[in-house]
């Protein structure tokens, strides 16, 4: 590379506006790509044929057909609402996936930043976007936005709980919070933490689903329920900010699962140099293995009662979790 | 002076938390909401998720056929009563017809009771694989509506092919039944009533519905959250069913033996050897899994039906404007919703005097009131699709 080129990415503007820039093209790309996915994958299940005319072969541009579709549809707002929480909502639901990005190491140098809280600055920021949906629920001004949202702030409180308490365990086992020193101490290590952390890994994505709000924990949505829950009075790009973040959340949450008990970018017998440029290709493949178990798990289970989910969360998730620390630490002391 | 309880349990709630001051909401379920099939609007009283009061408003479809049928002629009948359940058009028309025949005396003939009774069991069928298809949808579930579509296109293609409409077949004639291509030549319609081959695609149709209730039976009944979801839910006891005048799959799932298939003489149902389904304790996993069953007693009636179908005429002799003598009869029926019955006075015109038609939703989802009751919100959906309602069946 010429020396100019070098120097312009040194420059901490420069490199920062290209950072910016890439996270802001690879939200909407990942959600179109999750979304296309979802799409084919659930018609796969269904003996359907899913998107087909659009763009030609498979129906590729369905989702960007979509998006435009959103943006040209009238800007509602119901005249009750709160204007400025209403209209803050889908933002701050965005900008909780948008942060989560930061932390997710992507390839030995390819990080944005490397925190040294980053496992604690990622889930404090994930339940952001739940505050987000809350406030949706509340300034929609309609009672079905208003169960919905209530019922995602039971689930945020029913489950951030064993999501912290999954994620201590790899904490333990790497002796950092750092998700690249998780990634490099699973290198040192020669096994990925899924070997010693199945409990972990499994409540992190049952809290994760949840966390998420899909099926089947969908019930600040329940479409059958309450017709479409906190997205209710929501349309036009406003509806699709939610949609956009929920596909990205689910990606950022798989990324974040992949780097703390899969191995990150790591697989076993690449070499250090190949993993410089093969690194996010190895990690965008583990993640995606894990967003297809949960477009699986949606198109599969039906849904749990809100009752029957806080139930779960603290008669057997909660428990699991502690167990698991106790284990995890019995055995560092051990090894 | 009269005191409002409310205010005064307001009240009372008040003086425990000054702070935090709290107001039961009203929510209103329909008549434009995704599980009310149709236009159901049901005023909810809720304290959070827990509903208190529920007071279902109907009205919505009202469409006058009761009144309709007085000013037109009994074959144009026909036509109205398809529209009244239309998830079984078909099996709406036999009370109907039946009742006419009674007040004329009329004998049907054999072929055309057996085609009716075959029909009748596949808009049985038709119906209920719709409810097995909605309500895992209407549990989250997505994927079994497809598995269980499928399976009626069969059906309705089959159902299609006798009668030429999927929905509103108007097939039955006073006297009989119309054959298939009856506006066809004339040799075509000596030679076969029903289109050819339609016994042998019947039963590959039969044994692929059987294949798909035990998938569907597989797919759903074992699944972890439909039984959480379901059973225990929405318990109706049988007495209080009787009470409410519950018919159908939601009487038997209260495990009362009660089928007018066994009782009464509409269909040459008792030639035929089929069992009645009931359930043991009333709940929704019990109205699902009866209806599932009934499929396959559904499916035993049909296989029997086409192995011993007699050859002979398909309408017997009726004038040309057909009038009903004077009298009045009440005809009921096995409809896939429960009890239909038409009771049906004649002047002796062209036309019924009065017609009254009792229908199985109408009286089904009286209960609503009561079993809702203190349930959770998400299990209002839960009972209200477990009691399989359509909103024609219920307006009129």
């Amino acid at each position: 590379m010429p020396s100019w080129v070098t120097d312009l990415f040194s420059n901490f503007w420069v490199s920062l506006t290209g950072k910016l820039l890439l996270v802001a093209l690879l939200i909407p790309l990942v959600g179109m790509v999750i979304g296309f996915a979802e799409m084919k994958l659930s018609a796969k299940m269904q003996y359907r044929v899913g998107p087909y005319f659009a763009g030609g072969r498979w129906g590729w541009a369905q989702l960007i057909a979509d998006g435009v579709k959103f943006f040209q549809k009238e800007d509602i707002i119901p005249t009750d609402a709160d204007r400025p929480v209403f209209k803050t909502a889908p933002m701050l639901v965005l900008v909780g996936t948008v942060a989560l990005f930061v932390v997710i190491p992507f390839g030995p140098n390819l990080i944005f930043r490397d925190l040294d809280v980053a496992v604690f600055y990622a889930l404090a920021i994930s339940s952001l976007s739940t505050i987000g949906i809350l406030m949706a629920g509340w300034s929609s001004a309609n009672k079905y936005s208003l169960i919905g949202g209530l019922r995602a702030a039971g689930q945020l409180i029913a489950y951030e709980l064993p999501l912290v308490l999954a994620v201590v365990g790899a904490v333990i086992l790497a002796g950092t919070m750092s998700l690249q020193g998780i990634v490099q101490a699973q290198i040192e290590a020669g096994y990925p933490y899924i070997v010693l952390q199945v409990i972990g890994f499994g409540v992190f994505m049952v809290a994760a689903l949840a966390e998420l709000s899909r099926i089947p924990f969908d019930m600040p949505i329940a479409e059958s329920e309450l017709v479409m829950g906190y997205l209710t009075e929501y349309s036009g790009f406003r509806f699709l900010f939610f949609f956009l973040a929920e596909f990205a959340n689910m990606f950022t949450l798989s990324a974040i699962a992949a780097t703390l008990f899969l191995g990150g970018y790591w697989l076993p017998g690449v070499p250090d140099d190949v993993l410089e440029f093969a690194g996010p290709i190895i990690l965008i493949a583990k993640t995606f293995l894990l967003v297809f178990a949960m477009i699986w798990f949606r198109w599969t289970f039906p849904r749990f009662r809100e009752d029957q989910l806080q139930r779960i969360a603290w008669v057997w998730l909660v428990p699991l979790a502690i167990f698991n620390i106790i284990a995890t630490a019995l055995l560092k002391v051990i090894l | 002076m009269t005191i409002d309880s409310d205010a005064v349990r307001h009240l009372s709630e008040a003086s425990v938390s000054v702070e935090l001051q709290t107001e039961d909401m009203t929510l209103n379920i329909g008549p434009q909401h995704p599980s009310t099939h149709g236009v159901l609007r049901l005023v909810a009283r809720v304290d959070g998720e827990r509903c208190f009061d529920v007071h279902p408003v109907i009205g919505y479809m009202h469409r006058g056929y009761e009144k309709l049928s007085e000013v037109r002629t009994y074959p144009q009948i026909t036509t109205i009563v398809n529209r009244i359940d239309w998830v079984s058009g078909y099996a709406n028309e036999i009370p109907f017809i039946t009742a006419a025949e009674k007040l004329m005396g009329l004998e049907v003939p054999e072929r055309a009771q057996y085609i009716r009774l075959i029909l009748t069991e596949m808009a049985r069928i038709a119906s209920h694989l719709i409810f097995n298809a909605s309500y895992p949808l209407e549990l989250g579930a997505a994927t079994p509506l497809f598995f269980a579509l499928r399976e009626r296109e069969r059906v309705l293609d089959l159902l299609e092919s006798v009668t030429g409409g999927r929905f509103h077949p108007n097939f039955n004639r006073i006297g009989g039944v119309k054959p298939a291509y009856a506006s066809g030549s004339t040799t075509r319609k000596l030679l076969q009533d029903l289109p050819a081959g339609f016994f042998a695609e019947t039963r590959v149709a039969m044994d692929k519905v059987l294949e798909a209730v035990d998938e569907l039976d597989a797919l759903v009944a074992d699944n972890e959250i439909i039984v959480a979801r379901t059973k225990g839910v929405g318990v109706l006891p049988p007495e209080v069913a009787v009470a409410y005048g519950v018919s159908g799959p939601n009487l038997r799932a209260s495990g009362v033996a009660f089928d007018l298939r066994k009782t009464e003489d509409y269909l040459p149902y008792d030639r035929f050897d089929f069992d009645v389904i009931t359930g043991e304790n009333g709940d929704c996993w019990d109205r699902w899994h009866v209806r599932l069953l009934e499929i396959k007693e559904s499916v035993k009636i049909i296989r029997q039906a086409i192995d011993t179908i007699p050859s002979g005429d398909l309408q017997a002799k009726v004038p040309k404007v057909i009038k009903v003598p004077k009298g009045e009869t009440y005809v009921r029926a096995e409809n896939p919703k429960g009890e239909m019955g038409y009771y049906l006075v004649s002047d002796g015109g062209q036309g019924p005097y009065r017609l009254k038609i009792r229908s199985a939703s109408f009286s089904n989802i009286s209960i609503l009131p009561w079993i809702l009751e203190g349930i959770l919100v998400p299990d209002i959906i839960a009972v209200m699709g477990s009691l399989d309602f359509v909103l024609g069946d219920v307006d009129r």
